[in-house]
């Protein structure tokens, strides 16, 4: 599958938003952290930039974005429509709590079920772009259980990273939240790795003899093209990377999505609280993001479409 | 509405390709562009149509793919495959469409997208595993094979034309259309016969349009080739006096 820039920046920056939002609510609600005004209105500022710049990024991958609004009519049936549901009704609670917390400076009472209700809706959202892709039957790479799991977990990662910089950045740090990062990193790591076990150990791919149907009478190749120049179908849905820069990229991925973010809050583990921590915090957010990147880029590039075969791919 | 219609009239239109007979001249294909880029999914977009690099949206693509000999001693061949939307009775393009542009009628199961209120999100042409669904870029919508609803109840047309202009275009008369809902139905029939069959029915989506296998080839000889008896022993043999008074007079 093409790797769009815009559906790559959208599903980064929206999952961490989210995944900030949903840390933000929880920790507030439960008083674990206080209701700084300053605090509050910059975490709150950087979630909602994150998701809304997401979302806008996603909105350039439209033919028509002025028709945009539409989208939200489908619930019913498409989990992009319930997506989009979702990102639009989460706005509502995390509003009121942000105001709340940053004019009143209160995140308790009625406060707190904003919270919690913006919490469930991030979580909401976040399973939904999940589900987009693991609901298509046609690509056996997203068509997978890991995958939904996989991208509520990197989005809660991603999101307890930035959590983490920006309380101790407000010298509100506690070692839980460090460990926290570490887990649900670690978590993420374990799923992704179940992700890439499944994907390589997946039993007989399809070739074009089963496309065709006409593999029961032999082997089918290509023998002439449909037409001279690529299509759509061959842009959009024959994009094939290399199984060598596959690999390596699985490593710069693991590397920058990962390890790095991993040491790097072993060593705000260490060093606890202070300049140095809140440094090396927002270093291991900054560096999974650009890890995420890699790991979105992947996730399209390794994804294999049945209607390539149809254009001669060797399996899918 | 893109939830799939709840009530059916059992009709289902489609059509059965016949890939014994195709011969991949690319007719269908030329005469689809042809009348739909002027119909219902009007314009279907060229780029760059006359340069190093065109690219365009059409609605129906022959491939030609090459079969070698399976373990039936089948013989090995060459099938011209023609591929377009199929109509499919469980369509996942309708379902993910988050905007209802893309839909399938209840009255006759043609899938169709809406063009005033597509987005362009290309979801639906992810969710379907033919790769029927062609995104125009200059319009910025998804364009798909109508089954030329534009043409079959087109009252202003000859009953004759009141098919599919792939249908109509098919020179050797390899792709047929009909209601494949009625059992008792020309297209039905022929599928029953020739025993046509669904393309990917493992994924579920319930293709209404059939194809028809290759016929079995002859199996071949190991008496090698034929050899054709000369002429004028034909003619000798065959005792006939027009044949002997031929032969002298050319071979004077």
């Amino acid at each position: 599958m093409h790797p769009a820039y815009s559906v790559l920046l959208f599903t980064t920056f929206s999952g961490a938003g989210y995944g900030l939002m949903i840390l933000l609510c929880l920790f507030a609600v439960a008083g674990a952290i206080p209701a700084d005004p300053v605090m509050g209105a910059i975490g709150f500022g950087l979630s909602f930039a994150m998701v809304t710049f997401g979302l806008a990024s996603s909105a350039f991958h439209l033919g028509h974005p002025e028709r945009a609004w539409r989208a939200v009519t489908q619930w019913r049936s498409s989990w992009l429509s319930r997506e989009g549901v979702m990102a639009l009704i989460t706005y509502v609670p995390a509003g009121l709590f942000a105001m709340g917390w940053v004019f009143v400076e209160d995140t308790s009472g009625v406060w707190a079920l904003f919270g919690v209700a913006a919490a469930v809706g991030a979580l909401a959202t976040v399973y939904c772009t999940g589900m987009i892709y693991q609901s298509l039957k046609t690509i056996r790479q997203w068509h997978n259980d890991w995958v939904t799991s996989v991208y509520v977990l990197l989005a809660v990662a991603t999101g307890a990273l930035w959590f983490n910089a920006l309380v101790i950045a407000f010298g509100e740090g506690r070692s839980l939240f460090t460990w926290l990062s570490i887990a649900a990193l670690s978590l993420a790591m374990v799923a992704k790795f179940g992700y890439w076990h499944s994907i390589d150990t997946a039993k007989a791919p399809r070739d074009t003899g089963h496309a065709t149907g006409l593999g029961r009478l032999g082997t089918v190749r290509q023998w002439e093209p449909a037409h001279t120049q690529t299509n759509y179908v061959q842009r959009e849905m024959g994009f094939r990377v290399a199984r060598k820069h596959a690999q390596k990229l699985r490593i710069y991925a693991l590397l920058a999505g990962f390890i790095v973010p991993l040491v790097l809050c072993l060593a705000v583990a260490a060093v606890a609280n202070g300049p140095a921590a809140a440094i090396l915090a927002f270093l291991a957010a900054a560096v999974a993001m650009f890890g995420m990147l890699i790991e979105r880029w992947l996730f399209f590039a390794e994804a294999q479409h049945v209607a390539a075969l149809y254009y001669g791919a060797d399996s899918a | 509405m893109t939830s799939l219609p709840e009530t059916s009239s059992g009709k289902k239109l489609g059509l059965v390709i016949d890939l014994d007979t195709c011969v991949g001249c690319h007719a269908c294909a030329v005469s689809c562009k042809e009348w739909n880029t002027t119909g219902y999914s009007a314009p279907l977009t060229d780029q760059n149509p006359y340069g190093a690099d065109a690219a365009g949206v059409w609605l129906n693509r022959v491939h030609s793919y090459e079969v070698s000999p399976g373990t039936q001693g089948s013989g090995g061949m060459t099938v011209n495959f023609p591929r377009s939307c199929l109509h499919c009775e469980e369509p996942a393009c309708v379902t993910v469409c988050p905007t209802g542009a893309s839909y399938k009628r209840a009255g006759d199961g043609i899938v169709l997208v809406n063009p005033d209120t597509c987005i362009g999100c290309k979801l639906c042409s992810w969710a379907c595993p033919y790769g029927a669904r062609e995104y125009d870029d200059d319009h910025g919508v998804m364009k798909k094979c109508t089954l030329c609803v534009d043409r079959i109840y087109n009252e202003n047309l000859e009953p004759e034309d009141r098919q599919p202009a792939c249908v109509r275009a098919c020179p050797p008369g390899a792709r047929h259309f009909g209601d494949l809902g009625d059992p008792e139905s020309d297209v039905s029939t022929l599928v029953r016969e020739r025993g046509g069959y669904d393309l990917m029915p493992g994924l579920g989506y319930r293709p209404v349009n059939k194809y028809l296998p290759p016929r079995e080839r002859r199996a071949a000889t190991d008496s090698g080739p034929l050899e054709l008896e000369p002429a004028d022993v034909a003619a000798a043999a065959a005792g006939d006096g027009m044949f002997r008074w031929l032969d002298r007079v050319l071979s004077r």
